[in-house]
């Protein structure tokens, strides 16, 4: 992984101490909280419903053992004992002190960590396909052209108060791990036919109010103009983009009301100018920042066949484990581990400090100390030996980490909702618990099969409700939680935003609702192969209408 | 005129915690604490507290929400300040009111 170096140091250094005179300054009543509040959302510092929030930047998802023991040690100390990974692979802190941040930052910086452009109109952390470096289906490790991005636009100064946020996903794989479609900019990593290393580029993809599906504005950028069309994209939009209403102002409306044809052209013509500056990314560059990520030497291990099929004989549950919550690895004697942390009836991408120093062990005894967080809010060891797989197991299940769910219908991303966010309407967390005790049954969620629910409690979609199988928001309704399903989204190589079923239901309704729409895809599905998505697709909405609402009443 | 009773909630500076105004002068982290106020004079006495507590600026997001009374003292009408009171529903654990 990146390691910084000397100017990196220094300037996160030079931050913390900045940031700390700063919240000096304001608790001594120098200045003002007008004058303070942009300061302390540049540092990812936000005030919510009960107490601070502190968002800590997780660069494409990718974190060591020291990183996570660090992550532990300021949720023990100044927090609450836990803290929650994020759907943009970051991880928040729900209780920090005003007074205790400059502290707490300072300790991120000891471990090659930061908050910033966590929060504020700047581009946010790059998200990575979360078992980038270790899939069969990449084409290349994304995460040298993430970080690339990310050295690009860190404090960049043309780009630091853009119209609004600005969020850039990058994936290696046709499988689509990282959402990109959802995103400001997408990043493909492509081949061209002379075998050279490029990005096919999507643009204006996004969630919130407006949901979007990105468009693809370039079918292939050489890796040598990354740079220079990313650029260019971006002064587009700084020009272009909305600054009078900011519910109109992210790129995608940007894109939709210029028509993508002309904002190709806008792009063209800045790209045209720019294209051979100093923003040409020089291979050795590249080579340099790709040495940070190279794979770790992994010596063969092929008694691990042999262990698996011991252990599987003897314990059914950890076959159960192995075969949902294991990917196969480009070595065939290592596997990609998924860590849930959706165990039943649990808060979604919530993790103890325990439980942050158990993974940050595991990581470095059978990892070889590389850890991810995916944007499904899990965490991903990815570089684990088949025989030790039994071992791993074992802890993993001591510390409620070795949940068999991983892609299944209690593997549900919820957003932090009304318990937590000053923005929501509705409680997300509470309904994600309920959907996963009705749906306790590991058996009948393997029976079910792939079924990604994501539940946000307001229309800023952080929990991604547009691009769920099933999408559920939650809004207020005459002063009463209320939730609108949706059906049919996905956020995968085939993106699209789901469709909203009908009328709404209340809390209490609500899981017993979602259990109509799974039976109502059970009973009509062509076979197990058919997964809830495709049906959704094949059959559309009218058979999930007339479940829940009833013939007479769906046809009136 | 409709539902006057009201009181006074903002969020600490040094930790952000929730808090509500109290009598005598102070802020408790304890609603069933907070001083309510059902008239106009009452509303108008709030609201020079809101003033003199953006001066001293050791507060934030300093505003008037409505309650209704119960055995326990205030509560508030709205879920979001519910929350705010009680801390998260999932964690009762946790929040200002927690043993």
């Amino acid at each position: 992984m990146y390691r910084y170096d000397e100017f990196d140091h220094a300037f996160v250094a030079a931050r913390v101490a900045e940031f700390g005179d700063q919240v000096a300054r304001r608790v001594s009543g120098d200045i003002t909280e007008d004058q303070f509040k942009p300061l302390r959302l540049m540092n990812g510092v936000y005030l919510q419903l009960h107490a601070y929030m502190l968002r800590i930047a997780i660069p494409y998802g990718t974190l060591n053992a020291t990183q996570m023991r660090r992550l532990a040690h300021i949720a023990r100390v100044y927090d609450k004992g836990y803290g929650h990974f994020t759907t943009r692979q970051n991880i928040q802190f729900n209780w920090p002190a005003l007074s205790d941040t400059p502290a707490i930052l300072a300790q991120l910086a000891e471990v090659e960590m930061h908050a910033i452009q966590t929060s504020g109109n700047c581009i946010r952390n790059v998200t990575a396909d979360h078992f980038a470096g270790a899939s069969v289906d990449e084409i290349a490790d994304p995460r040298p052209y993430a970080e690339i991005l990310r050295q690009w636009s860190s404090i960049h100064p043309e780009f630091s108060y853009l119209p609004r946020k600005f969020k850039i996903a990058v994936t290696a794989s046709e499988a689509d791990r990282a959402a990109i479609q959802v995103h400001d900019i997408g990043l493909k990593l492509k081949r061209n036919q002379n075998g050279e290393i490029g990005f096919a580029v999507y643009v204006g993809g996004g969630q919130g109010r407006t949901p979007m599906v990105a468009k693809l504005v370039s079918e292939f950028v050489a890796e040598r103009d990354l740079l220079s069309f990313t650029t260019a994209i971006m002064r587009v939009y700084n020009l272009y983009g909305r600054r009078d209403n900011k519910y109109k102002a992210r790129v995608k409306i940007l894109v939709h009301e210029l028509g993508l044809e002309a904002f190709k052209r806008e792009v063209e013509a800045e790209w045209a100018v720019i294209r051979n500056s100093e923003l040409v990314l020089p291979a050795a560059d590249v080579a340099a920042i790709q040495a940070y990520f190279a794979p770790p030497v992994l010596p063969d291990r092929p008694e691990g066949l042999l262990a698996l099929a011991d252990a599987f004989q003897s314990d059914a549950h950890f076959k159960a484990w192995v075969r949902q919550n294991c990917n196969e690895h480009v070595h065939p004697d290592y596997a990609i581990v998924t860590i849930s942390l959706k165990a039943i009836g649990a808060i979604p991408g919530d993790a103890s400090d325990v439980q942050m120093d158990v993974v940050a062990d595991l990581a470095e005894k059978f990892g070889h100390d590389e850890i991810r967080v995916s944007h499904e809010q899990n965490l991903v060891l990815p570089h684990v030996a088949k025989a030790d797989l039994p071992a791993l197991y074992a802890m993993l299940a001591e510390h409620e980490l070795a949940t068999s769910n991983a892609g299944l219908i209690t593997d549900i991303i919820a957003c932090p909702g009304l318990d937590y966010c000053a923005l929501a309407t509705a409680r997300s967390i509470p309904i994600a618990q309920a959907i996963s005790n009705r749906f306790a049954s590991l058996e009948h969620q393997r029976d079910i099969g792939e079924l990604k629910v994501k539940i946000s409690g307001c229309i800023n979609a952080c929990g991604h409700h547009h691009v769920g199988h099933i999408g559920i928001l939650g809004i207020e309704k005459r002063g009463e939680e209320h939730y609108q399903v949706s059906l049919g989204g996905a956020a995968d190589a085939d993106t699209a935003v789901g469709e909203i079923v009908g009328p709404g239901f209340s809390a209490e309704e609500l899981p017993e609702k979602i259990e109509v729409i799974v039976d109502t895809y059970l009973a009509a599905r062509t076979s197990k192969d058919e997964r809830f998505v495709d049906y959704v697709r094949r059959a559309g909405l009218e058979p999930f209408k007339i479940a829940l609402y009833g013939q007479e009443e769906y046809t009136i | 005129m409709k539902n006057l009773l009201k009181v006074l909630t903002a969020n600490r500076l040094s930790d952000g915690v929730a808090v509500w105004f109290a009598q005598p002068e102070q802020w408790v982290d304890d609603i069933a604490k907070a001083y309510a106020v059902s008239d106009k004079e009452g509303v108008a006495f709030l609201e020079q507290v809101v003033a003199a507590t953006l001066a001293k600026g050791q507060h934030c997001d300093v505003v008037l929400i409505d309650v209704e009374q119960t055995n326990e003292g205030p509560r508030p009408l709205k879920l979001r300040e519910r929350i705010r009171a009680d801390g998260p529903t999932i964690r009762p654990d946790l929040g200002s009111r927690a043993a």
